[in-house]
């Protein structure tokens, strides 16, 4: 028997949530981070595959004592159902963009759509002045095809935060021992 | 069967078995006060001065007796002067459903009198919060409210009502559920169901891991806290100390988890705790921490808290474990399952080496006999005076700490203090609280000079309603415990901690039509002890006692457990 060793060196970890969906309970989790003095890197939410539910994603910094504790007071609110610590390594994870291109020369939109291809990304506007790329993939590919493309004078751009999901058969439903103490304590029956 | 939408809140409370709310009216509550007026045979509703003391009094209520606490108030500034009493309940887990009523629908978002977002305010110091749009779901989420208030981890939670739900022409369908069967009903079913919730049961390897970790101990110590007193645990944990014969220390809120004069008890642990219970802590090979959440009081330093020893922690909260003190094992249960699992498979210990190496360095309480007043003597005439098993509710500071450290608390119930919050003004009201719950109980409120002005107002409840409450006021002119960190730390800069000032704590209980006395020697005190027992209605006591008192011993704030600053 060991005491519960924490590695101390500060990375990214993302926290996968399955709430209640119920009014204030996306607030009601964000507050807990900034009431804590945790800085959300990124935060997705939207539907799960059950009606009455709702996936969020949150990406934080920080190191794995700071995150479990995170992650326990989230666990602890009456309308999350589950947090899970998503693994870089056993997990994919993707960002969506959409990014709005000053690119009125014709040199200048060549250049602009010879990137979009090779970033896979697609064309979905265009304009006299402009050229609106979207881009999905993951938070470092999305992060190397803004910076190429600010060369060129982004206009705007509205982005996703990183969605992650398990690799293979594991899922968030998995039940746990941990799931099951954390239910103790918000038992109503 | 067609019902009021207010009846069916108040039919709720009835399922409950609630028979007393603690609260204070206004313009958005007015309906459910209308509908009270009817039920005035079957609720009982204590009109405090002040919100703030009603929400003490339902607390103060909610943990001398057991029960839920529900506390009423209206909207806006009535509901903020609720928030304190809603952070001390939540900080002390203990189980309050406060029910407010803010503007209606078409008002609601505008800024409209008396609007204020109380349900957003209320969210981090709540266990739920319910905002109610929708006059049907009124008897569900009354339902859950109360469930997810007293089941778990207890907690408060806030119910906040729009006016238009409770309007007078309002029907809705209800049915009388009572509490022990709506268990059962709609939302609380999902809830679970939802949750993957099964009825808790601790996990038995867990249960047996730490049986064979106390099989391979040779000096356990205990820690009693607050969750043994809130799960009415006492009986098991003593039954496990019995059998463990080890050394039981014992947090501020764990009062009255464990007789205070057992004799394994080794008395507070932490800032202010018994040379036994710190060097206990610090000497230990086994540490057993049931209900108690190593707060920066306790575990003082984290880092070389019981460092030699294994840390096992029983609680019924998952997030507790890991969280101030890196733990070796944990078992997540009500300290009454766990503890009554573990009894079982206990054999019985004798360590008498261990425990009175430990237990001789408990030192005699000393009654020192000055002719001034001091606050042991002041403890020692209560003591003496009062019947055994009298409720004793503080408020903050010295007085606090002498009090926990003088009197032998012996039930859960029997100590109300805000241990984890540290509200001035929380005394009178629970104090209120505690006599309206337990009328056949002497009630005690022992308060400073300081805290006693945060919230004196309430003596007209006291009075009002009758409730001979002894407030015994320790008057050392000052804000003692801060005064005492300016000595001890601040060079003697007593940077505006003096209290030279009025009232007249005498007079002042006069004028609330109540009785009073100035005591200075230890002869008065017993003589006041003596009236204030048998008048019949609230009592002041004003103790001059000397400015520079202290309490000891003192570990200051994020030192080793054992570096004792004051002896
Ligand atoms: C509402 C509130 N304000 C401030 C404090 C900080 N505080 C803690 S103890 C204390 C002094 C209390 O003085 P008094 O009531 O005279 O009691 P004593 O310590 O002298 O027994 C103060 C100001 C607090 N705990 N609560």
């Amino acid at each position: 028997m060991k005491r519960t060793e924490f590695d101390t060196q500060k990375k990214y970890y993302t926290l996968s949530l399955l709430v209640q969906d119920i009014p204030g309970v996306l607030s009601q989790v964000a507050r807990l981070f900034s009431r804590k003095g945790y800085n959300i890197e990124s935060i997705v939410s939207g539907e799960s595959n059950h009606p009455g539910q709702t996936r969020i994603t949150i990406v934080i910094k920080g190191d794995e004592l700071m995150v479990n504790q995170i992650a326990a007071q989230c666990r602890k609110l009456i309308p999350v159902q589950v947090v899970k610590i998503l693994e870089e390594d056993t997990s994919v994870q993707r960002e969506t963009a959409l990014i709005k291109v000053m690119a009125v020369d014709r040199t200048t939109r060549d250049e602009v759509i010879q990137i979009a291809n090779i970033f896979r990304a697609n064309i979905i506007d265009v304009s006299r002045e402009t050229l609106t790329v979207a881009a999905f993939g993951d938070h470092s590919k999305i992060k190397a095809l803004i910076k190429l493309l600010g060369d060129f004078g982004i206009l705007e751009m509205a982005k996703t935060g990183t969605l992650a999901i398990e690799r293979g058969r594991s899922s968030i439903y998995d039940e746990s021992k941990l799931r099951e103490e954390y239910n103790y304590g918000k038992n109503v029956l | 069967m067609k019902v009021r939408a207010t009846q069916a809140i108040l039919e709720c409370l009835l399922e409950q078995d609630v028979d007393t709310v603690f609260g204070y009216p206004g313009g958005t509550i007015l309906n459910l006060y209308d509908e009270l007026y009817h039920y005035q045979d079957k609720i009982k509703h204590i009109l405090t001065a002040h919100e703030q003391g009603a929400s003490h009094a339902a607390d103060g209520y909610a943990r001398s007796t057991g029960k839920v606490g529900v506390c009423f108030a209206t909207s806006g500034p009535g509901a903020t002067n609720l928030t304190t009493g809603i952070a001390t309940a939540y900080m002390d887990s203990s189980p309050v459903v406060f029910i407010t009523c803010n503007v209606s629908e078409e008002l609601l978002g505008r800024d409209s009198f008396q609007e204020v977002d109380i349900t957003g305010i209320a969210m981090p110091i709540t266990k739920a919060t319910y905002l109610v749009r929708d006059p049907q779901t009124i008897p569900d989420v009354m339902r859950q409210a109360f469930a997810v208030a007293a089941t778990g981890r207890p907690g408060p939670v806030l119910i906040d009502f729009l006016k238009n739900v409770t309007a007078l022409n309002v029907m809705i369908d209800y049915e009388f559920i009572p509490w022990t069967e709506n268990r059962n009903t709609d939302s609380i079913r999902e809830l679970a169901v939802s949750h993957g919730l099964k009825a808790p049961e601790p996990d038995l390897n867990d249960i047996e891991t730490l049986v064979e970790l106390i099989a391979q101990a040779e000096k356990p110590l205990l820690i009693c806290g607050g969750g043994v007193v809130r799960g009415r645990a006492h009986e098991q944990f003593r039954e496990f100390a019995e059998k463990m014969d080890a050394p039981v220390a014992i947090t501020v809120m764990g009062g009255g988890g464990f007789p205070g004069a057992h004799p394994l008890t080794t008395g507070m642990i932490g800032m202010h705790g018994t040379q036994a219970s710190n060097v206990a802590c610090n000497t230990c090979d086994l540490l057993i921490a049931v209900g108690c959440r190593f707060s920066d009081r306790v575990a003082l330093k984290p880092t070389t808290f019981a460092q030699q020893a294994k840390i096992v922690h029983i609680d019924i909260d998952r997030s507790e474990i890991d969280k101030n003190v890196r733990t070796d094992h944990h078992i997540i249960g009500s300290a009454k399952r766990v503890l009554a699992e573990l009894n079982q498979r206990l054999p019985q210990y004798d360590r008498t080496e261990w425990k009175e190496k430990i237990l001789s360095l408990l030192e005699d309480q000393q009654i020192d006999e000055q002719e001034k007043l001091t606050p042991s003597q002041v403890l020692d005439t209560i003591e003496q005076a009062v019947p055994d098993g009298s409720i004793v509710a503080t408020d903050v500071g010295q007085h606090q700490m002498w009090s926990i450290q003088h009197f032998h608390f012996q039930y859960p119930g029997q100590l109300l203090t805000s241990g984890g919050f540290g509200t001035m003004g929380f005394g009178l009201g629970a104090a209120i609280g505690a006599k309206v719950g337990n009328p056949d109980k002497v009630v005690i409120h022992t308060t400073g000079d300081g805290c006693f002005r945060m919230n004196c107002h309430e003596l007209a409840t006291v009075q009002y309603y009758n409730l001979p409450i002894i407030t015994v006021v320790f008057n050392n002119g000052t804000l003692g415990m801060v005064r005492q960190w300016q000595h001890l730390i601040y060079q003697e800069h007593y940077s505006q901690t003096t209290l030279d000032r009025a009232p007249d704590f005498v007079k002042l209980a006069e004028a609330y039509g109540l009785k009073g006395k100035r005591v200075t020697n230890r002869q008065e005190m017993k003589e006041a002890m003596e009236e204030a027992l048998t008048c019949g209605c609230g009592y002041v006591i004003d103790c001059i006692i000397d400015m520079d008192e202290m309490v000891r011993p003192m570990v200051p704030g994020g030192a080793h457990i054992t570096d004792f600053l004051l002896k």
